[in-house]
């Protein structure tokens, strides 16, 4: 289990978005993750997790983006049935609320990584500990 | 006690000016008649003849002068003087319909730059001052009006006019402009990017005279803060001169009308009747001292209001609130009247800036409002349900303002289009849809 840096960034609904703010990414050297996209009938925000957030960060703001940097978490689960929902358990019992999470599978076999944004990200990570 | 350009009719009695107005307005409406055969068949239809105007009592009984009638007598319909006596055109933008052209005279002209002067001294320019002028010059009353102005305040004039913002902003830092003169629109460009720049240390100004646009008390005071300056409301129109018909002084609470040069009426745009001082209506002018160009009873299509109270600054010409809207500008949607004025108004209380569109159409036989607005940095939050709350919020107050409900699309920052004029505010796509 890890604190890591989380980029959101604000995308209009328009054609080709996600590879235009992919490709800026991708000019800043920045390898990606893990994606995940929350989005609403007029806009949506993307959230990404690169291995070079500051100069994802920098490229995408001069190339005009809203983005916002922030600490997830990323825990490690165990690929295998009712593993997440314990941990999610622990958090509820715990009275820490989850804003939004994604999932994504790591390259360790057997292993899934899961970013959740919680709103006590300390008490978050003693819970699960 | 504020600084005039000319005291003596800026602080004057209001029975000196009353009888002043008088005797002009009787020698207009006698140059008038005689020369403009299009006006003189008006009061002859009317039943009106010179001799029936002896006051300002009487102004009422003359016919009114509309946007039409002056494209109606284009090109020299209403021209009053031989134009070997003429030394200048100025024309309007001409976004609808034929143009219209107006006369000046070279005393026309030297009149018209005192009330500008007028208003560059009440925002408190001196000959010492760096008057920057980003309005368009050409045919446009903007930049030639407050370049005017600035000439006879004996301020150092830069002629910018409108475009190339960068350059605009080295030269007001290199050369220390002091009094900034463009639309507001256009102030709030030149804010972001002075900001954007990092230049925000390195400006002088002090004012900004800012009008040929509508734009809302907090547009002043988001502009008044990213510049560090003190912005100023300038109204006025090419059929009545130019900017300078009216402007604000230090007391910020509505703009002074040049009385000795304009007789302002407010009528009830329905049925034309005069309404008593205090009402809302519709603004007419009728103009008593520029001969090439006269005209009585001018409907201006401006919705406002004027006062008479007392005002800190000494000055006792009339005062007229800023225009709530103009009937041209304002939308008929679902059958209400809506001023894009006031959705700027709540726009801007709600933390946004004063990037926004306006899209109107007709969708299953109903009108829809779209209004698009630039999500600004500080609004942005990973969590979609708080950028929604906020996009909420402003539906709410849109629905409590305009009695109607309006679609909120939030846009990246910078992707609806600056313009360097007038901004260009509303899409209307109605036309032709059932």
């Amino acid at each position: 289990m890890a604190t890591i840096k989380q980029l959101s960034i604000f995308v209009e609904n328009k054609d080709g978005w996600l590879a235009d703010i992919l490709e800026i990414v991708a000019g800043a050297g920045a390898d990606l993750r893990a994606l995940s996209i929350a989005d609403t009938k007029s806009f949506g925000v993307l959230h990404i997790i690169v291995d070079k957030p500051e100069a994802a960060e920098e490229a995408l703001t001069k190339a005009g983006c809203i983005v916002r940097e922030n600490d997830v978490l990323s825990i490690t689960v165990a690929d295998k049935p009712g593993a997440f929902a314990a941990a999610l358990r622990k958090l509820a019992d715990a009275g820490i609320s989850v804003e939004y999470t994604y999932a994504f599978v790591g390259h360790e076999p057997g292993q899934a990584y899961v970013i959740l944004r919680v709103d006590d990200n300390e008490k978050a990570e003693r819970v699960l500990g | 006690m504020g600084n005039y350009y000319q005291a003596e009719w800026e602080t004057a009695p209001v029975e000196k000016m009353r009888e002043h107005q008088g005797k002009l307005l009787k020698e207009q409406v006698a140059h008038t008649y005689k020369n403009v055969a299009y006006y003189r068949d008006l009061m002859d239809k009317a039943g009106v003849a010179p001799e029936d105007i002896q006051s300002v009592d009487d102004l009422h009984k003359l016919p009114f002068l509309t946007k039409d009638d002056l494209r109606e007598a284009y090109p020299y319909g209403l021209l009053a003087v031989p134009l070997a006596d003429c030394v200048r055109i100025q024309s309007t933008s001409g976004t609808t319909g034929r143009r219209v052209v107006a006369f000046y005279t070279q005393n026309d002209i030297d009149l018209w730059d005192e009330c500008c002067a007028r208003a560059i001294v009440a925002a408190g320019g001196t000959k010492e001052d760096v008057v920057h002028v980003s309005y368009g010059y050409g045919l446009f009353t903007g930049g030639p009006g407050l370049n005017g102005g600035s000439h006879k305040v004996g301020s150092l004039t830069l002629p910018m006019s409108s475009g190339n913002t960068e350059r605009q902003i080295q030269f007001m830092t290199d050369l220390g402009s002091t009094i900034l003169c463009c639309t507001p629109s256009y102030a709030a460009f030149l804010a972001e990017s002075i900001k954007e720049m990092g230049l925000r240390d390195k400006i002088k100004l002090k004012a900004g005279i800012f009008g040929a646009e509508a734009w809302s008390e907090e547009m002043r005071r988001h502009i008044e803060k990213e510049l560090g300056i003190r912005a100023f409301d300038i109204y006025g129109l090419t059929e009545i001169s130019g900017p300078g018909v009216s402007f604000e002084c230090e007391e910020q609470t509505g703009m002074h009308i040049n009385e000795d040069h304009f007789i302002p009426e407010i009528i009830n745009p329905n049925t034309g009747e005069v309404l008593p001082l205090g009402e809302k209506g519709e603004l007419v002018f009728t103009s008593i001292s520029k001969k090439a160009f006269p005209l009585l009873r001018y409907r201006t299509r401006d919705i406002c209001v004027l006062s008479r109270e007392k005002c800190s600054c000494g000055r006792t010409l009339i005062k007229m609130a800023k225009p709530m809207g103009r009937s041209d500008d304002m939308l008929i949607i679902r059958g209400v009247n809506v001023f894009p004025s006031q959705i700027e108004t709540v726009l801007l209380s709600s933390g946004f800036e004063a990037n926004y569109q306006l899209v109107v159409d007709r969708v299953n036989f109903s009108d829809t409002l779209e209004v698009k607005v630039e999500l600004t940095p500080d609004m942005f939050s990973d969590t979609v349900s708080v950028i929604e709350s906020k996009e909420n919020e402003v539906v709410h107050k849109l629905k409590s303002v305009l009695g109607i409900q309006a679609n909120v699309t939030l846009v990246a920052p910078k992707s609806i289009a600056r313009s360097e004029g007038k901004a260009v505010r509303i899409i209307d796509n109605r036309a032709g849809k059932i």
